[in-house]
């Protein structure tokens, strides 16, 4: 029963018969390596995304992140990795099925296959280690899924990485993952040199040492994978014309700290926010920053709100639960006019949630969040570079209108990697120095703008300016003030300064036809998946089109006679909605998910929704069904 | 992190103020709270000190203390309840050149805002803090505080408070970096005085605990000490206070102690029967938080650019 007898495709080189074929073409692949947690698959897709950007190709990579720091070994759930999309065009999300795996052991691959990841017949390379496993338990249960999967029509490849790292004399928990990048630089005619180039700056702060050996490693994949296998693919790429940078979204957003002229930046540990703030603690100093590591949640946004009190606007990054913590602080700074930055980068919700997947569950909390009318501005970026470009805006609203910015990124920017134009610094994103010539005689700390609500803001250290701001309710002086038109009108103020913003921005560029049958409608990180769905519905000959809201309050001009050219408009998110299809839900009772809400109280348009919380990026082929549901309705 | 480039902003000139130049309004505390005597005691000190309004800001969280900042005319900052701290943290690591104080009370510190507390005195930023202790919360009308002693009736322990008193002084003394800790009380304004201006002085966060009274909620609570100065307890050393002639007629409990000495100052802090009044403890060689996190690296477009583009280096592909 428990046979040892090697499979027939155990080892690809003999079966391959040594014949070189010429590479096939495609425009496009999806490829993941998945390893248990710590064994280096992360850095290994990261590293091949990178090496796909250098020679010119579209890429998104998407992290695969068990929710735990050390899950066991081996075990479904424990899944570790990258997922690598990898296309001849620009690519704006992690598109549907993964094409290729390589993984290091085979309990990981079946959390995949469970969730529908895979694609049909996908190319599996398989650690072959455990088939000769002395524990009689892995060896069989190795065997049992690599039966069941090759019974499942996928084309399964058992690999001998282990084996061949042990050959260099390298340790192979560590070094297998640069093995299995070697492999997969060969089978996508990746160029070595720039492989090795990038190994070298990945691990460039650790040494030449540590270079070399990883160095050999790579090439020892590529050799393998040379000699033993009877296939290979290339990707054409067209090299960008401008310089590009790699980087996930959280270390955009930190780059975009760096360079928006914020200062400091208060903060405290959350999922899956917190390494926006390790990447700005290990660099912001150098550039006369730093990163306050807070108490809590409470006190990071006080000590924030604090310090962009008494000078330049400050920034706090979180997520869902943070954010929830930070509210009554948000008032605050609304209620007082103080320029702030808060970032948070959502996550599953209610409650702790799903501290590791994505979801789009906090913008009615991010718009209405805390008691009583609290107007705030609320963001969205919908790419890498947004979460870069941003932060730069973020901030410059905060301090010509003197409030509170909320930017909403997600768990999927956090974490996903796509090439865009390395910025050019600009002296312009910087704030002016601090504002410390004395106040006229007369001025009033809040002298409310008749039109906008705009009032200049007096900062510690200017003379004649010393009032005590509140978050009492105050008339023009800072006075607390219980007077019914005192309140009248500061809430007025408040509130028109959102007008005033909303009179600055431009409508929403249309994807796809200017007027038709469809109109979806996304914010944030679906941008990417619903306009890849829109260009592949149009090429089907279907009069369809999308926009992204990059503001969410104010929301940009234009929206509603865009909504006007189209036949059915819908919502696409990744929140919560109920289904019309379930059997109690009716018109009457129906909750739409958070965008569409917005949408139809707003400008009184018929705006249906479809929206699911499975944790994933929302895919192009989930998007296109939806779509053509809608149309045929 | 920045004051070296505000500071060049700025004329250095020297200037007298008058007390008036600090009082702003009329304060709305009920007539004999102790609030009065500490606002008193600190206008005396921003005119004895020649402190310049537009750079001496007041921080203070919610409750009868926390109106303070509306009652001085410099900067002020009136915020939420229990925060007073992490406000006044960013307000000193944004600007070190600007003279910060924390009002709070005893709900304020104690109870909501108990985290910041006991991480504020870790920071231990260069920030003069005055707990204002009644003992009860008056804003909100009567309620038992933590620093409420035990079977004290309010309206949310109509029957007597169930537990024991929290001590604000030996919670203090018993965190990690307390680097001045003093006890006052608002009915004897010399020694309230002379402690709110030691406490200006020290370099670190200064802790005072002014014991005050609240005739509205809780009259008479001090009247067993206000009645017998002998359960009043001077502390002085070479190293710390000296008591005037007129102090030493009166209070005749007097305690030589060496403010650098913990263990006694935790002794001292938890009697009961009577009240030490001066400074605790007290050790200048404590790291202050904004000083530990100076980098010395000036801001300046170049130093940006250059960091930036450095970083961007490392994700050009």
């Amino acid at each position: 029963m428990a046979s040892n007898k090697p499979m027939k495709k155990a080892e690809p080189g003999k079966r391959a018969g040594s014949s070189k074929s010429a590479p096939v073409t495609l425009s496009e692949h999806i490829v993941e390596i998945i390893s248990d947690s710590g064994e280096g698959a992360q850095r290994c897709g990261q590293s091949l995304g990178s090496i796909a950007a250098r020679m010119g190709n579209g890429i998104w990579t998407t992290e695969i992140i068990p929710a735990e720091i050390r899950p066991p070994a081996r075990s479904v759930a424990g899944a570790s990795g990258n997922r690598i999309r990898i296309g001849s065009k620009y690519i704006t999300n992690g598109g549907d099925q993964t094409d290729l795996v390589v993984a290091f052991n085979e309990q990981v691959l079946l959390g995949r296959v469970r969730d529908r990841e895979l694609k049909p017949g996908c190319i599996i390379f398989l650690e072959s280690m455990w088939r000769k496993h002395s524990n009689i338990n892995i060896s069989m249960a190795y065997i049992e899924t690599h039966d069941r999967l090759v019974a499942a029509g996928y084309d399964v490849r058992e690999t001998p990485m282990e084996q061949e790292c042990q050959r260099l004399n390298a340790d192979p928990k560590r070094g297998k993952n640069m093995f299995a990048l070697g492999m997969l630089c060969y089978i996508y005619s990746f160029d070595l040199q720039a492989a090795r180039d990038q190994v070298a700056l990945t691990f460039g702060k650790k040494g030449k040492s540590v270079i070399d050996a990883n160095v050999k490693l790579l090439e020892a994949g590529h050799q393998w994978a040379s000699a033993n296998l009877d296939f290979r693919f290339s990707i054409p790429a067209t090299p960008a014309k401008h310089p590009q940078i790699v980087t996930n979204g959280n270390t955009a957003l930190a780059l975009g700290v760096m360079a928006s002229g914020i200062e400091l930046c208060a903060m405290y540990p959350i999922t899956p926010a917190t390494s926006a703030s390790h990447y700005l603690s290990d660099v912001f100093e150098k550039v006369g920053g730093m990163v306050h590591q807070a108490e809590d949640e409470i006190a990071a946004c006080a000590f924030a709100i604090g310090a962009s009190y008494a000078s330049k606007c400050t920034v706090t990054i979180t997520s869902g639960p943070g954010y929830s913590l930070k509210q009554e602080a948000i008032g605050l700074a609304v209620m007082a006019e103080i320029p702030l930055v808060v970032v948070n980068v959502q996550r599953g919700g209610p409650s702790t949630g799903q501290p590791t997947k994505v979801e789009q569950g906090d913008l009615m909390c991010a718009i209405f969040g805390s008691h009583g009318d609290a107007p705030k501005v609320v963001m969205a970026p919908a790419t890498i570079e947004d979460c870069f470009y941003s932060i730069i805006t973020a901030r410059k609203i905060a301090e010509a209108f003197n409030m509170v910015v909320v930017v909403l990124t997600d768990a999927s920017l956090s974490s996903s990697q796509q090439p865009f134009n390395r910025p050019t610094f600009n002296e312009s994103w910087l704030a002016p120095p601090i504002d410390q010539s004395p106040i006229p005689e007369g001025a009033r700390p809040y002298d409310w703008d008749a039109t906008t609500g705009i009032a200049r803001r007096f900062i510690p250290g200017q003379p004649g300016g010393m009032h005590t701001v509140t978050g009492l309710a105050h008339d023009r002086d800072s006075h607390v003030a219980y007077d019914p038109d005192i309140n009248q009108e500061s809430l007025r103020a408040r509130s028109l300064k959102l007008a005033a913003l909303q009179k600055t921005l431009t409508p929403p560029e249309v994807h796809g036809d200017a007027k038709g049958d469809l109109l979806l409608i996304g914010w944030g990180s679906t941008k990417g998946a619903i306009e890849e769905t829109v260009d592949i519905l149009r090429a089907e000959g279907k009069k369809v089109a999308s926009i992204n809201l990059r503001f969410l309050q104010p929301m940009q001009p234009g929206i509603k006679e865009i909504m006007q050219r189209f036949k059915k408009v819908m919502t696409i998110e990744v929140n919560w909605s109920d289904s019309p299809d379930e059997e109690i839900i009716d018109e009457s009772n129906r909750r739409y998910s958070s965008l569409a809400i917005l949408l139809r109280s707003r400008y009184l348009v018929d705006v249906d929704c479809w929206s699911e919380v499975r944790g994933q990026p929302v895919k192009p082929s989930t998007i296109r069904r939806v779509a053509l549901a809608k149309l045929k309705k | 992190m920045k004051s070296s480039a505000t500071d060049c902003l700025l004329d250095l000139y020297d200037e007298q103020h008058e007390l008036e130049d600090y009082q702003s309004g009329v304060p709305r505390w009920c007539t004999g709270c102790g609030d009065n005597a500490i606002l008193t005691a600190v206008q005396r000190l921003c005119r004895d000190e020649a402190l310049r309004p537009e750079k001496t800001v007041f921080v203070s969280g919610i409750g009868c203390s926390s109106r303070f900042p509306h009652y001085m005319k410099t900067y002020g900052f009136h915020g939420i309840h229990g925060r007073a701290f992490p406000v006044a943290e960013g307000v000193k690591m944004a600007r070190p050149d600007l003279t910060v104080f924390v009002n709070t009370g005893d709900g304020d510190c104690c109870s909501i805002g108990a985290a910041h507390w006991i991480h504020a005195i870790r920071y231990n930023m260069n920030l003069t803090v005055f707990l204002h202790d009644n003992r009860i919360y008056g804003l909100t009308k009567k309620q038992a505080s933590p620093t409420s002693p035990i079977g004290t009736k309010s309206n949310t322990t109509p029957r007597g408070s169930y537990l024991d008193a929290l001590n604000p002084l030996s919670v203090t003394l018993g965190v990690a970096n307390a680097s001045f800790v003093a006890q006052a009380v608002d009915w004897i304004p010399e020694s309230l005085f002379e402690i709110v201006k030691a406490a200006y002085h020290h370099k670190g966060m200064s802790f005072v605990r002014v014991l005050q009274r609240c005739p509205e909620w809780l009259p008479n609570s001090f009247e067993p000490w206000m009645q017998d100065p002998d359960r009043i307890q001077l502390l002085h050393h070479e190293n710390s206070l000296q008591l005037s002639a007129g102090l030493s007629k009166v209070y005749k409990n007097q305690l030589q102690h060496d403010p650098l000495d913990m263990n006694r100052a935790r002794e001292i802090a938890s009697s009961e029967d009577v009240i030490p009044v001066g400074i605790l403890y007290q050790n200048r060689d404590i790291p202050r938080y904004e000083e530990t996190r100076q980098t010395g690296v000036l801001r300046t477009t170049e130093t940006i650019r250059k960091g930036f583009d450095a970083e961007l280096d490392k994700y050009t592909v």
